[in-house]
């Protein structure tokens, strides 16, 4: 359970800064009422970003692909010399 | 460089439904890449109506049933009991799992075992999401799944790893098992259930890149049911790990 309670103690924490600074008002209140959409939507686009990023980095390997069929020819043709199944050609 | 003598037997657990064709190139490939070192391969086939197990049994011959154990079951009875299964049969101190439709290539076993050696890790694991890994044959939506599921799963549960769902992994023998008697979830939640409580338990897991072609024929689908399993996986992870 130790994962949960981390995040959990984290919300905690984050809520009673909230609450503080509603009754403090260091912050107008109207502004404050607002903050934590503002941390959700800030939360969103930062997720977005990511996988966008992520989308564009995203490693591809075509020649492994050619490289794989070179191998898989290499072993069916030893394969068949020794008697193994490899099926048709 | 003086290469020392690597004394570790390593027990390869390939689980196998279907893969007359592809275990025995598997097979090939393994021997090919790691001609030094000591190793036995452990096919767990679930009843294969295919024959797969016939075909075993001519690599047997050829390579010899001590370096190639059958341990079939009678039918399919899910991948994480394959792995219970094939650790029993285990002589090795370290086990490495892989898949058997050659979207695992054999030829990063020596990285693998190399990676291990020199830093002492408890788990070696192969990540496709940095440079000097990669996937092949996935389509844009497939990739946006990925990346997008990716990014959920780091968010909530922090793991430590970059690749929660890859299957290509070497472990200790005893930190298997240690592990593999905690996890109950199926599939490839199953994965991500491994790694992540490895990484809770505070294991020394590192990362090697590797290379993924997607199966040519039939590829892995991705459908809403999967996508259901997952976030299912991720809030019971989130939540008992």
């Amino acid at each position: 359970m130790k994962h949960i309670l981390k995040i959990l103690t984290f919300l905690v924490a984050i809520t009673a800064i909230w609450i503080s600074l509603l009754q403090t008002a260091m912050i107008p209140q109207s502004y404050t009422w607002l903050l934590p959409l503002y941390l959700i939507i800030t939360l969103g686009c930062y997720g977005l970003l990511m996988v966008g990023v992520g989308l564009m980095q995203f490693p591809t390997c075509p020649q492994e692909a050619v490289l794989l069929q070179q191998d898989v020819i290499e072993a069916k043709e030893f394969l068949k010399h020794k008697g193994v199944d490899v099926g048709p050609d | 460089m003086s290469q020392q003598r690597n004394s570790n037997l390593y027990s390869i657990i390939v689980p196998t439904y279907n893969e007359r064709l592809n275990i025995a190139l598997i097979v090939y490939l393994v021997f090919k890449h790691i001609p030094d070192i000591n190793f036995e391969i452990i096919i767990v086939d679930d009843g294969s109506p295919d024959g797969t197990q016939d075909i075993v049994k001519q690599l047997q011959k050829v390579y010899g049933d001590d370096r190639i154990l059958l341990r079939p079951r009678p039918k399919k009875l899910g991948l994480g009991t394959a792995y219970i299964h094939g650790l029993k049969h285990a002589s090795g101190n370290f086990v490495i799992i892989m898949d058997a439709d050659l979207s695992h290539h054999p030829k990063y076993l020596p990285q693998f075992i190399k990676k291990q050696m020199e830093t002492g890790a408890s788990i070696v694991t192969g990540t496709r999401y940095v440079t000097g890994g990669g996937v092949h044959g996935w389509t844009l939506m497939r990739k946006l799944t990925s990346r997008g599921a990716n990014v959920l799963a780091h968010t909530l549960l922090w793991p430590g790893v970059s690749d929660l769902t890859g299957s290509f992994r070497l472990y200790k023998k005893s930190v298997l098992e240690d592990i593999i008697s905690s996890c109950v979830s199926k599939g490839y939640v199953f994965q991500m259930e491994m790694i992540v409580r490895a990484s809770r338990k505070g294991y020394h897991i590192e990362e090697v890149p590797i290379t993924f072609v997607d199966r040519v024929y039939g590829s892995s689908k991705l459908g809403g049911s999967e996508i259901v399993e997952y976030l299912k996986g991720l809030v019971y992870l989130l939540v008992t790990t």
